[in-house]
């Protein structure tokens, strides 16, 4: 079984350490280029949302690397990502490739299914093995995704904000020489120790941007056109209000009642929209609110073109930047966006914030 | 004056009118509907919506907004699911949502939330809910509701008797009428699939079926395959459907294309439908495998009737040829 799995953003940095550990053979598809998106957009339906495109063209990439099982995680509604895994099989099936699928589908779905998969992929024998795997799984997620936090930190404050760009490509390369846990952690261990030694601008208060929106778009960088990176060059310190951390936490850690903070966007947004409408609609009204009350100077919102959950947050926002004067820009992805286009309204939205915090120190 | 409620005519409203008209009615509660889609709807419409939504949904702002002024109530329910473990679409969920925060000065919304997704019995909270606002006593509530269920009953009835199910909500007021009519007149049939809101509002879709009439064939839509029929074939997908919609307009297709009892599909969506993104999908592959010729109009507001005729006449001129030579012609040329 040669395993291989979508990207999106870090996680398969700690997918590949951590199955490499448990014994599978990994090849992770090439990191998401132009050539990636135009496989996928040539043999997926028009219609279908970004991600599955992507999604597409990393399996297309690992299959030719060698890959013949792909993981995946599935979900049961409303949002189309629970669809995902038939439509990609039909299509794969059309291209010539015969590959099987693993998708784990959520709880309700049967235990038994469940578990089978997981002891498959986790050569498991018994749920003490899955725990004790798991323990590691979830020591690699939060440390990637603390690196991911680090860096936009560090390039916020940065003098030379390049510096930090040079230590993280340095480590996505470096990521592709290692196998399993140990050098994996041992690797970030000396990438955190490099983004500390960066020199950082003393007496200075960065803007602060909340990236909000559709999971995919939020966390994965070669979609938002590198949008972290772009914000922290011009000096704005960004949160993100999903990160794989995040999601793990309120769906598998605290199953089956969620974490803390989302139950708290999940109350904040209340007022605007009452329940949840499947993907990360709530999440996004919520978070908008939450960055409002934190102080934030303002909220991005991104979302593939044509998301159903993230339309409804979109035609909500409004109303919330209005009560919490509180700036909020949406961008929509898909593969026609251009880098132009794009930068002038990031730059134009960056303006229109900092006009506002000078007419607030004025009075 | 009795107590006025408006339900919009767009979206749910042609799948549930028959019913929660009855049932207001039985309340003893008047129900204003808003006028066929028209220009200045669709106009309102796309101004009052957000760009990305999709046609349906903009035009149900458009319907809101007519009815704001007029009553005294607009009955907005949430759908987000209408069949144990399963889901509406996301933009129906979040629709009284969507509705609020982008119609200023709106009357009181009756906004409960129908919810069946841990179980069927669900819909009697949801009902007393609604009720609540006319009526203290909840029996005369489940009265009012049991009985406008029955009538809704039969109507379901009706629907899967080859009877188009729009022209039993604007032709007909009593469903005893309809026994009379003719059902099918000209012997082939063709499938017009899609979101019964895309399909029954000849506005948006510029009067298809009477389109397909002319050139004299009969129309058979999802509606009117019995449901227990198109869950069976529903089933036969290699995961379960999780959308009510989704599942009733798959099973439905699977069923006639295996039956091969249609002569071609012509399916109907919006532009930036999520549903259909998915569903055209399977569909089309299904209609391939059986050589059932099968096309697309995708609309939106600017979609011109001049280009849907070329490719509805287009469509059935291929179908004729088909049937007239004798010959496979690719399906999908």
């Amino acid at each position: 079984m040669k395993l291989t799995f979508p990207h999106m953003g870090n996680v398969y940095i700690a997918a590949k350490a951590f199955f490499e550990e448990l014994g599978q053979e990994v090849i992770p598809p090439p990191r998401n280029s132009k050539k990636t998106l135009e496989i996928g957009t040539k043999y997926a339906q028009e219609t279908i949302c970004l991600p599955l495109k992507i999604m597409i063209g990393n399996f297309v990439e690992s299959i030719e690397r060698g890959a013949d099982t792909i993981l995946l995680t599935g979900s049961c509604g409303p949002c189309r990502f629970g669809y995902y895994s038939v439509l990609e099989n039909n299509i794969l099936k059309d291209m010539g490739y015969r590959v099987r699928f693993i998708v784990l589908d959520p709880i309700g779905e049967g235990v038994d299914k469940l578990k089978k998969n997981v002891y498959q992929l986790f050569n498991a024998q018994n749920i003490k093995d899955v725990l004790e795997a798991a323990k590691i799984g979830w020591q690699l997620i939060k440390k990637a995704d603390y690196i991911t936090d680090l860096s936009n930190r560090k390039r916020a404050y940065a003098i030379n904000s390049y510096e930090v760009d040079l230590i993280m490509d340095n480590y996505f390369k470096e990521v592709e020489k290692t196998f399993g846990a140990k050098e994996m952690m041992e690797l970030m261990d000396s990438t955190i120790d490099k983004l500390n030694r960066v020199k950082i601008k003393q007496n200075f208060s960065p803007i602060r941007i909340g990236l909000i929106g559709e999971i995919y778009t939020v966390i994965e960088p070669f979609v938002n056109l590198e949008l972290e990176r772009k914000l922290g060059h011009m000096g704005v310190l960004v949160e993100k209000s999903l990160t794989p951390t995040i999601w793990v936490e309120h769906h598998v850690k605290a199953f089956p009642f969620g974490s803390k903070l989302e139950r708290l966007k999940h109350e904040l947004a209340k007022p605007y929209l009452k329940t949840a409408v499947g993907g990360h609609g709530l999440e996004t009204v919520g978070s908008a609110i939450y960055y409002a009350q934190k102080g934030f100077d303002g909220a991005i919102q991104l979302l593939p073109l044509n998301c159903m959950p993230e339309i409804v947050a979109k035609s909500i926002l409004p109303n919330v930047s209005k009560d919490y004067s509180f700036p909020i820009m949406t961008l929509i992805i898909d593969e026609m966006t251009g880098e132009a286009g794009y930068m002038t309204r990031i730059e134009a939205f960056m303006d229109l914030i900092k006009r506002k915090r000078r007419t607030v120190a004025n009075g | 004056m009795s107590i006025k409620v408006g339900i919009p005519r767009g979206m749910f409203y042609f799948d549930y009118y028959f019913l929660w008209k009855n049932f207001f009615n039985n309340l003893g509660v008047d129900v204003i509907t808003s006028p066929k889609t028209n220009k200045d709807i669709l106009n309102k419409g796309v101004e009052l919506c957000v760009d990305e939504a999709c046609l349906p949904i903009k035009i149900y702002h458009g319907h809101v907004d007519y009815l704001k002024d007029k009553v005294d109530y607009i009955f907005i329910p949430k759908m987000t699911s209408i069949h144990k473990k399963e889901y509406c679409c996301p933009k129906h969920i979040g629709l009284p949502d969507m509705i609020k925060n982008n119609i200023r000065n709106l009357p009181p919304l009756i906004d409960t939330e129908i919810n069946l997704k841990k179980s069927h019995k669900n819909i009697k909270s949801s009902v007393f809910h609604i009720g609540k606002h006319f009526k203290k006593n909840s029996k005369t509530i489940a009265e009012a509701f049991q009985k406008a269920y029955r009538q809704y009953q039969e109507y379901i009835e009706m629907t899967t008797s080859k009877i188009i199910p729009i022209d039993i909500n604007t032709k007909y007021k009593e469903l005893s009428y309809i026994t009379n009519v003719k059902k099918e007149n000209y012997g082939r049939r063709i499938m017009v699939l899609g979101h019964s809101y895309n399909i029954y509002d000849y506005y948006i879709n510029m009067d298809l079926i009477s389109k397909l009439n002319k050139r004299r064939f009969d129309v058979v839509t999802a509606e009117m395959v019995k449901e227990n029929r198109s869950r069976e074939y529903a089933a036969r997908l290699p995961k379960r459907m999780f959308w009510t919609h989704g599942q009733r307009i798959v099973g439905s297709a699977f069923a006639l294309i295996e039956e091969k009892s249609i002569s071609g599909i012509v399916y109907v969506s919006a532009f930036g439908c999520g549903l259909d993104s998915v569903l055209i999908d399977l569909i089309e592959r299904k209609a391939k495998e059986n050589r059932i010729p099968f096309t697309l109009l995708t609309l939106d507001e600017q979609t011109g009737e001049a280009g849907i005729n070329t490719r509805v006449e287009a469509f059935i001129d291929m179908l004729e040829w088909r049937n007239r030579d004798e010959i496979d012609l690719s399906t999908h040329g």
